[in-house]
């Protein structure tokens, strides 16, 4: 949409949605309180909160949240006083009616998340959204198994649904700038409303990816505080505000707070450091969901195999978010010497 | 007596697939193919030698030799088809949402619908008919607090009005694991996977149980999985019930029959041999009855 230098870049911290598979959806009020509050002053557009895979994504498969996102929300409502308190939902996973109860929380916002080549299965909850008076957004996962062309038609699925912006995610951390530059100028350049773009950190390539993205006119930016999130974690915030601010684009973000927030606020509750080992590397390198890398740790160990030939197997099924019912499957394939 | 006569109402995908089971039926007789326009599915019932309207429900509802019609259509077409055929004294199963009448998931609650007298039969969602056997078959052992399933299909074989309402899909088969499978609390969630070649529609099952039984549960599962292979040859368990403490596992596989429909759309293959298993059932009753 635009290639001005002088735009306002839009913040999307996920820290409390997709960083919420780094700690196994355990984050508490206290924490949600502190983080959300330190967003808001940060100066963060959009402040996502809800189950790493959606509202509604507390489950046996994708891992029982602690607290409730809905208890999340409203304590997060309280002490966000700028930013748009949004949530994410995977058609599917979520529904219409746990929308209605987020928006009841506090939610302002929401991303309706659906795999590259499925954006129709999320029209309803774009309309909805819009008739319940939330900012609808679209959300094309794992964009890496899709040309340009093809995702630029589904992108306009959801504008025709009515999404303001549409955001497209390396759910695989799988992308390099090359792509990225590929695919987010094609969308700039045709797509008649915003484009957003969401990294994984798999390759190392998240923070690069993310500046490339917004060097080819991607006006929302997807982050975490030290990179909290599925697989190798997504584009640093505090980083990504850097480096943003050192090529003069505008974030009206406060670096220094950003900062503060990750290293004091954050990285207490941080269950592992947010480092590339080998299996978010093959993550990465195998096009695989992120999201699965803690339930193939899980996997592995249950059914004694590396975690490793688990990811590439599921790789290979092409296997799409939301199939994490499909590690134990495969699991139990290796385990016992056969392929499907 | 003679086989018992048949209309679908619907010539599309669902409604023409039907209609090739019907037509390898030893109880049931393909009277009617109706729709509402002149379509390829019309066209088709036409060319097998089958009299087609585009009359709609009235074409079934006014023709006193048919006893059993299948509505193929939506949810909002049956729940106005629905009374007409009822005033009609036809036996019904409707293959959509609308769920006027209660769940039947064969090899679970069919006879026992039948003693009720019951004359519409909802037949769920296809990943319902895929998981509700085996949520059931463990809860009869072990007592679930909690099923939850995940059903994975083809995006090519998700229709249309799957795609346009997938909420229905989640709420309905969650509705159906408690009403129909006995768990306490459930959960239902779908993926579509765009892989090519399509991948065979899998589902897995998950249940928190009181009493995880091992070697019982494996025996129940097995059983029922042998009975819906009575009607749906291509149903097969991928990974056998994995017990976890309080945790059961199980992963099934449905491959289509591939009548009208190709192998990979073992989604919808189901759902319609389970109407078929069903009305066979009612079919071959009524013809005991009316033979003495």
């Amino acid at each position: 949409m635009s290639l001005d230098r002088n735009r306002k870049i839009h913040i999307v911290d996920t820290t409390l949605r997709d960083g919420s598979h780094a700690v196994s959806h355990s984050f508490d009020v206290e924490q949600v309180t502190a983080i959300a509050a330190g967003l808001d002053e940060v100066g963060v557009d959009l402040i996502e909160i809800s189950h790493g895979d959606g509202i509604a994504g507390s489950s046996l498969n994708y891992g029982f949240s602690k607290v409730s996102e809905l208890e999340l929300l409203k304590a997060a409502n309280k002490v966000v006083k700028r930013g748009k308190l949004t949530v994410l939902l995977l058609p599917g996973v979520g529904t219409i009616e746990d929308l209605a109860q987020a928006k009841e929380a506090g939610a302002k916002a929401v991303r309706v998340a659906t795999h590259v080549t499925e954006a129709d299965i999320g029209i309803q909850h774009l309309k909805a959204a819009g008739d319940m008076g939330l900012m609808p957004i679209g959300f094309l996962m794992m964009v890496h198994m899709a040309t340009p062309e093809k995702i630029l038609e589904q992108a306009n699925i959801f504008v025709d649904a009515g999404a303001k912006y549409v955001n497209l995610a390396d759910s695989a951390g799988y992308m390099t700038p090359k792509q990225v530059k590929e695919v987010v100028s094609l969308l700039v350049e045709k797509l008649p409303v915003l484009v957003g773009f969401h990294a994984h950190n798999n390759l190392g390539l998240a923070v690069a990816n993310a500046l490339t993205a917004v060097e080819c006119g991607a006006d929302y930016i997807d982050v975490t505080c030290r990179g909290l999130g599925a697989g190798a974690g997504n584009a640093q915030a505090e980083v990504v505000a850097g480096v943003l601010q050192r090529e003069g684009f505008h974030t009206g973000l406060d670096f220094y707070k950003y900062m503060d927030l990750a290293e004091n606020v954050v990285e207490p509750i941080m269950q592992r450091p947010q480092v590339i080992r080998s299996a978010p590397l093959m993550l990465g390198y195998a096009g695989v969901y992120s999201s699965f890398l803690l339930h193939t740790y899980r996997a592995a160990e249950k059914f004694n195999l590396n975690p490793r030939d688990i990811l590439v197997e599921l790789g290979r099924r092409g296997m799409v978010g939301g199939q994490e019912d499909m590690i134990i499957d495969v699991a139990h394939a290796l385990a016992n010497g056969k392929k499907d | 007596m003679d086989k018992i006569k048949v209309g679908i109402i619907g010539p599309g995908n669902i409604g023409t697939d039907l209609m090739y089971k019907v037509m390898r039926s030893q109880n049931l007789e393909m009277k009617t193919m109706t729709g509402i326009i002149e379509s390829e599915g019309i066209r088709r019932a036409a060319g097998m030698g089958v009299r087609t309207s585009i009359e709609g429900v009235k074409a079934v509802a006014e023709d006193p030799e048919i006893k059993i019609v299948f509505d193929a259509t939506g949810a909002s077409a049956h729940l106005k088809h629905a009374p007409i055929l009822k005033s009609a004294g036809k036996i019904v199963f409707d293959m959509t949402p609308a769920a006027v009448g209660p769940f039947v998931v064969p090899c679970v609650n069919l006879d026992h619908l039948t003693e009720l007298n019951t004359d519409n039969f909802n037949m769920v969602t296809c990943g319902g008919q895929a998981t509700i056997p085996i949520a059931y078959a463990i809860n009869r052992i072990a007592d679930s607090e909690y099923t939850e399933i995940v059903a994975c299909i083809s995006s090519k074989s998700a229709g249309p009005g799957t795609r346009a309402n997938i909420d229905e899909f989640t709420q309905t088969t969650a509705k159906a694991l408690q009403v129909v499978g006995g768990a306490d609390r459930s959960k239902a969630i779908i993926v579509l996977n765009p892989a090519e070649p399509p991948l065979m529609m899998s589902n897995t099952i998950y249940s928190i149980v009181k009493n995880p039984d091992e070697k019982a549960i494996v025996e129940s599962v097995n059983q029922i999985v042998g009975e819906v292979r009575a009607y749906v040859p291509g149903y097969s368990l991928r990974v056998p019930p994995i017990v976890d403490g309080n945790k059961v596992t199980v992963i099934v596989q449905v491959e289509g029959a591939g009548d009208f429909l190709p192998k990979y759309a073992g989604n919808l293959d189901i759902i319609n041999a389970a109407a078929i298993a069903a009305a066979e059932k009612i079919a071959a009753r009524m013809r005991n009855q009316e033979g003495k």
